[in-house]
């Protein structure tokens, strides 16, 4: 069974065929080529495939693509690019917090997801957003340093 | 994996697609379990029924006294309720401490119940609540407290190819003037199980003399979430106080019956610390009590 699915992506309304039985990342990566996010352990626990469903934080590893259906969708690449990074992408370049790179996609979804919310989140508030994303790298001391200015710099620019 | 997926909008819909799957379709609602197992191979099936579209699944409001929560509301739903954090913070606290917030955006409430995982942070408190369950099928609607809705080997008794939870109520404990709260041990504060968990209500009766009634439901000690029917007739018996919740502790530590596991650790430690958590949340609980203002 196959259905052509109508959703918003980072801020465009496509239409894409899907199976049945599409993972939302499968349909992302495979089908669309948007390879930002990424697929870690694939049992929704790490968080590298984070992604945004109507502004709340999902792992599209274990979320059906027809689930997604008229829904507004937000990957990595809908944050900003080399031309024109988003905030917390500059915050993260420049504080370090950064190593490998493979959780960070994830990362930067939930912290944009956060800071959607909470424009200035305290250290609780950031580690309990971010919880779901995890690092081998880091020790995460950098990644919530780096959330932290981005929120000043969006909210005192 | 399977090859039909549907998304009907109200309850009639959803049962209809279930009948013509003739037990070959599966009720799906937030899928943080249903996928998983799905992908591992551990369940099959041809068809995925996505109820997350049915209307009017997804509230939480109060009305007399009695709170009512549709079984689509999200963990994060119950975590931000403010209805809730006034007449059972114990709820949002358990639905606070599942999994991460992308399992708790998107994993709803009755999902975590009918997935029947005796650890499931949620069913612990609604059934320390005694919560009824709304369960709708081709048959008809039945209403089950949570007690009752276990199967003794594990698993609940409702069928997620033909039937459907909708609904969850129970006495508000604060328009009760009860005391309960929620206990949880795990090995790190974020995004992991529960290596013990309890939930606990005493309602206490004239001037606080004696308890009424005395729940304390543990969890994962058993194939399901477990009263402790000792530990309460301790409670019944004697009323309340630190003598008696020590006591009622031990003997909900006694009922306990964990397996040793590699990963929550020895029986013999989480018997251990059944007592000790059960003890402090009966505190917790009658210090709530308490501090009602009558």
């Amino acid at each position: 069974m196959k259905k052509q699915l109508t959703f918003v992506l980072n801020g465009k309304k496509i239409s894409v065929e899907a199976e049945a039985d599409t993972l939302l990342l499968d349909l992302l990566r495979e089908t669309l080529g948007l390879t930002g996010t990424k697929r870690g352990c694939g049992e929704g626990e790490c968080g590298a495939c984070t992604v945004l469903v109507n502004g709340e934080t999902v792992n599209s590893c274990i979320y059906p693509a027809w689930k997604a259906e008229h829904s507004e969708l937000l990957t990595v690449e809908g944050l900003g690019d080399r031309e024109n990074p988003h905030p917390l992408q500059e915050a993260f370049l420049e504080q370090g917090a950064v190593q490998c790179g493979f959780c960070t996609p994830g990362m930067l979804v939930s912290a944009y997801g956060l800071l959607q919310k909470t424009p200035t989140p305290g250290t609780e508030e950031i580690k309990s957003a971010l919880a779901g994303n995890l690092c081998r790298c880091t020790g995460y001391k950098k990644i919530i340093a780096a959330v932290k200015a981005a929120s000043l710099k969006i909210s005192q620019p | 994996m399977y090859r039909a997926y549907y998304r009907p909008k109200s309850v009639a819909e959803a049962l209809a697609l279930l009948q013509e799957g003739g037990g070959r379709a599966r009720v799906l609602a937030g899928g943080t379990d249903l996928m998983l197992q799905l992908k591992k191979g551990e369940l099959s099936c041809d068809a995925v029924v996505d109820i997350s579209g049915v209307k009017d699944l997804r509230y939480i409001r109060e009305e007399g006294g009695r709170l009512y929560i549709g079984a689509l509301s999200t963990h994060t739903d119950l975590a931000e309720s403010a209805l809730l954090e006034k007449e059972a913070p114990l709820l949002a606290a358990a639905a606070r401490s599942v999994g991460s917030l992308q399992i708790r955006n998107v994993g709803t409430v009755g999902g975590n119940v009918v997935n029947a995982q005796p650890a499931a942070d949620t069913a612990v408190p609604l059934m320390a609540l005694k919560a009824v369950a709304t369960i709708v099928s081709p048959a008809g609607v039945r209403q089950v407290f949570l007690d009752d809705l276990y199967r003794p080997e594990g698993g609940v008794k409702l069928d997620p190819t033909c039937e459907l939870l909708t609904e969850f109520s129970f006495v508000s404990p604060r328009a009760a003037g009860a005391g309960a709260a929620f206990g949880r041990v795990a090995r790190r504060r974020a995004l992991a199980l529960p290596v013990f968990n309890t939930a606990v209500l005493l309602v206490p009766g004239a001037g606080r003399a004696f308890l009424t009634e005395a729940r304390i439901v543990m969890g994962p000690v058993a194939r399901l979430p477990l009263r402790a029917r000792q530990g309460e007739r301790v409670l019944l018996e004697q009323g309340a106080g630190e003598e008696i919740f020590l006591q009622a502790a031990a003997a909900a530590s006694l009922e306990a019956a964990p397996r040793d596991s590699v990963f929550r650790g020895s029986a013999r430690y989480r018997k251990k610390l059944a007592r000790v958590i059960v003890y402090r949340t009966l505190l917790q609980a009658w210090e709530n009590a308490c501090s009602r203002v009558d």
